[in-house]
């Protein structure tokens, strides 16, 4: 016998692996890292080393103890990690990352079946969880800059206390990342970057961070009915950080294409309404999650008629 | 919608290393394997038993029913006996086993058949053993004989040839153009009610593409349209919306659109016989891969061993890992070397062991790249998930409602898949358990 190996076809396959976009990600990611070591200084190494190394090392433990095959090798805890570490804010103390980092992969990730089982995205789930436990992690000032803004408030807290443009840091600061916020979520710039890095590496589509972003602001100027505070909207809080990184998620929205432009609209839409009409100031978390449960149910509303089946026939009971 | 789209959108590698090289003819092989069944449909029945003295082209096996297909020697020589065969698919059937005398005599018989009319141009094709070169194997004479049923306006010609390394139906239309045009004049003279003939080539052979535009510069009815050169351009459902906007139903045929689609190397074929009444009994296959030391285009007796072949070209360069029958994206691995190639083997792609050895699959991360790829809109993904529902009758209810059957194996969500889940071999158990089920069902 020739010894030939014998497996169903395509024998082809791309060379794009799980590991890889993993990896993509984050290298997406190290401009905001960078930015939020250099505007929070020691205290953002801390939280950012704490949570990446925390999930990680729970992934491990959780497979090492369900005896499931080990899965950290695919980069998706450690992404999961940083994405935490950068959305929560300089206050936070390591044991709060701790819980945050198990919660994250233990209770949100491993238990409902691991990677791809997920219902809600991991880091935002852990990050509304650390919100609501302790709320005074939501905000944080960069140290530098301490003196620059009034007492650590976010600009969207500003702007929930009546603050017209005029007292909120200029929009340059906003872009760089001198203003208050959680550590990665302040310099947008840097979350751009990485986000048009992932588009063009095609890890994920343009429409999604677009149509998002783009609601928050169309729905804030109609609401205040002023362009500049509607861009403060889009560059005060986490929706940046929320729109390239976490809408984004693969396992937790739509596999469709339609359904995850629905999906970014839905955000973009909750997100406005938590804002306005709430008593958060920040509402993009919320909105994620809620988008999240939702996500299962637009996948079947826009799933795609094959190509060749009737329009009218509906297979299902009543045919049988 | 959005207007006219192009279907199919996987980007694949092309390998098509062998473009330039026109087929070599192959010196005769010692032995030929002819198996019973080459084609769709019900296989021949062999008129000749062991030890009878046999020439190429004489008739060793015929058609059994009208959806069958006629055997011919593919080489002078002595039946040494008629055996049971393991095809690569898993079924066995007789096939004939012929030791060559090197002398390659052929049979007196042969002449150039009768052809007057549409039934006698039927009964040419049925005769020649042609049958759907491109893969399938669906026998030429029962798909032209359908022309019948409906009005046929429009052919189209499949030179698409999307599977990665093949090059033979590049060489038919590079080498072979005079019976591709002669395929034409036949077309147009039997099957009046067409009044156009496209030939669909992808943009990646422009050396066709301008060789038919050539060809066909005075005839008003043929268009040369290039096709986009994404994966699976040549899937015949797929090629009849990209040339003509038309969409076949499910479970339709494309001549209930009015269409009909040829491979182009069937079509030369096809000529060639009605010229010369040579029957089928070689083809250019296209010998490639990582594992072998000289790729190169082939016309080789139909039944030629794989072994007999690769060492014709020059052998192996290093280890072998997986020799496949057609190319990487469909072939159907063959399970030792000793296996023949038949009518519908357009090419035989050896991987080394490095190329042959598939990823482990990890979990499915929902990206979304197989339901973005597929070019019949399907979700490969809920096919995966519903062969392993616990309830057959839940199950079998699942894979109808997601239109399993619409399905054409193409590979382009395994392909794309990165978490290398096995997304075709799902839907395959999927579709062999629906019908099964339906059959049993029907039997109750």
């Amino acid at each position: 016998m020739d010894n030939l190996i014998v497996s169903t076809s395509p024998h082809l396959h791309t060379k794009t692996t799980t590991h890889k976009i993993m990896r993509d990600v984050l290298i997406a990611l190290l401009p905001a890292t960078a930015a939020s070591i250099t505007l929070f200084g020691l205290k953002a190494l801390i939280i950012i080393a704490a949570c990446v190394g925390t999930c990680v090392l729970s992934e491990f433990l959780f497979n090492l103890a369900a005896k499931k095959k080990q899965t950290v090798g695919d980069l998706s805890a450690c992404v999961t990690g940083l994405i935490l570490a950068l959305s929560l804010s300089a206050k936070a103390s390591v044991w709060q990352c701790v819980v945050g980092s198990v919660f994250a992969i233990v209770v949100v990730k491993c238990m409902f079946g691991g990677l791809g089982c997920n219902f809600a995205n991991p880091a935002a789930t852990a990050r509304v969880f650390l919100i609501t436990a302790f709320a005074s992690i939501a905000g944080g000032t960069p140290t530098e800059f301490q003196n620059v803004l009034t007492a650590g408030a976010t600009p969207l807290a500003a702007i929930k206390d009546g603050a017209q443009a005029k007292e909120l840091p200029a929009l340059l600061d906003m872009l760089i990342g001198n203003r208050g916020g959680a550590i990665g979520e302040t310099c947008t710039i840097a979350l751009i970057l990485g986000g048009i890095y992932l588009i063009a590496r095609k890890v994920i589509n343009w429409q999604t961070p677009v149509i998002l972003l783009g609601t928050v602001f169309l729905l804030s100027f109609a609401i205040e009915g002023d362009a500049t505070l509607a861009l403060y909207e889009l560059l005060g809080g986490g929706v940046i950080l929320v729109a390239f990184f976490m809408a984004t998620d693969y396992v937790t929205t739509p596999i469709n294409k339609y359904g995850r432009m629905i999906f970014a609209f839905g955000c973009g839409l909750i997100t406005v309404l938590i804002r306005q009409f709430g008593s958060y100031p920040e509402g993009v978390s919320f909105a994620l999650l809620f988008m999240n449960i939702l996500s299962p149910y637009i996948e079947k509303w826009c799933s795609k008629r094959p190509f060749g089946k009737s329009a009218v026939k509906k297979a299902g009971k009543e045919g049988a | 919608m959005f207007g006219f789209k192009f279907l199919g959108r996987t980007h694949i590698p092309h390998h098509k290393n062998t473009a330039e090289m026109p087929p070599v003819k192959m010196t005769p092989p010692k032995e030929v394997l002819l198996p019973m069944s080459q084609h769709i449909g019900a296989p021949a029945t062999p008129v000749v038993k062991a030890g009878d003295e046999v020439k190429v082209g004489q008739l060793i096996a015929e058609p059994t029913g009208y959806v069958s297909s006629p055997i011919y020697a593919s080489v002078s020589g002595k039946v040494l006996k008629i055996e049971d065969y393991l095809r690569p698919d898993g079924k066995t059937v007789p096939a004939i086993r012929i030791a060559s005398d090197g002398l390659m005599t052929l049979a007196e018989d042969i002449a150039p058949p009768t052809v007057s009319d549409f039934d006698s141009f039927i009964e040419a094709i049925r005769l020649s053993g042609l049958v759907g070169l491109g893969g399938a194997g669906f026998p030429t004479s029962v798909k032209l004989d359908a022309v019948k049923r409906g009005d046929i306006k429009t052919v189209i010609i499949n030179g698409a040839e999307c599977e990665p390394y093949l090059t033979s139906d590049t060489r038919t239309m590079l080498d072979d153009g005079e019976s591709v045009f002669d395929g034409i004049t036949l077309l147009e003279k039997y099957i009046p009610s067409v009044d156009k003939f496209i030939f669909g080539i992808e943009k990646n052979k422009p050396e066709c593409i301008e060789e038919m535009a050539r060809i066909f510069r005075d005839n008003p009815k043929v268009s040369i349209l290039p096709l986009p050169s994404l994966y699976p351009q040549g899937a015949e459902k797929i090629i009849i919306y990209n040339t003509t906007g038309l969409v076949v139903p499910e479970g339709k045929l494309p001549a209930d659109v009015g269409v009909l689609v040829i491979n182009v190397t069937s079509l030369s074929v096809l000529a060639k016989y009605v010229k010369t009444g040579m029957p089928l009994v070689e083809r250019c296959v296209t010998l490639d891969g990582s594992a072998l030391a000289n790729p190169m285009n082939v016309l080789a007796p139909i039944g030629t061993s794989v072994r007999e072949l690769v060492e014709f070209s020059g052998g192996f360069k290093e280890e072998v890992g997986k020799v496949l029958f057609g190319g990487p994206m469909m072939g159907v691995p063959a399970a030792n070397l000793d296996e023949p190639i038949t009518k519908t083997t357009g090419g035989i792609t050896a991987m080394n062991i490095k190329d042959s050895t598939e990823q482990e699959p990890t979990a499915c991360i929902h990206c979304g790249r197989c339901v973005e790829t597929c070019p019949m809109g399907l979700n490969p993904t809920v096919f995966a998930k519903a062969v392993n529902i616990e309830g057959l009758e839940d199950r079998m209810a699942r894979l109808e409602e997601y239109s399993i059957n619409l399905c054409m194996e193409c590979g382009a969500c395994s392909f794309v898949c990165p978490a290398r889940r096995p997304l075709v071999q799902s839907i395959r158990l999927g579709k062999a358990t629906l019908r099964n089920h339906k059959l049993t069902n029907k039997n109750k």
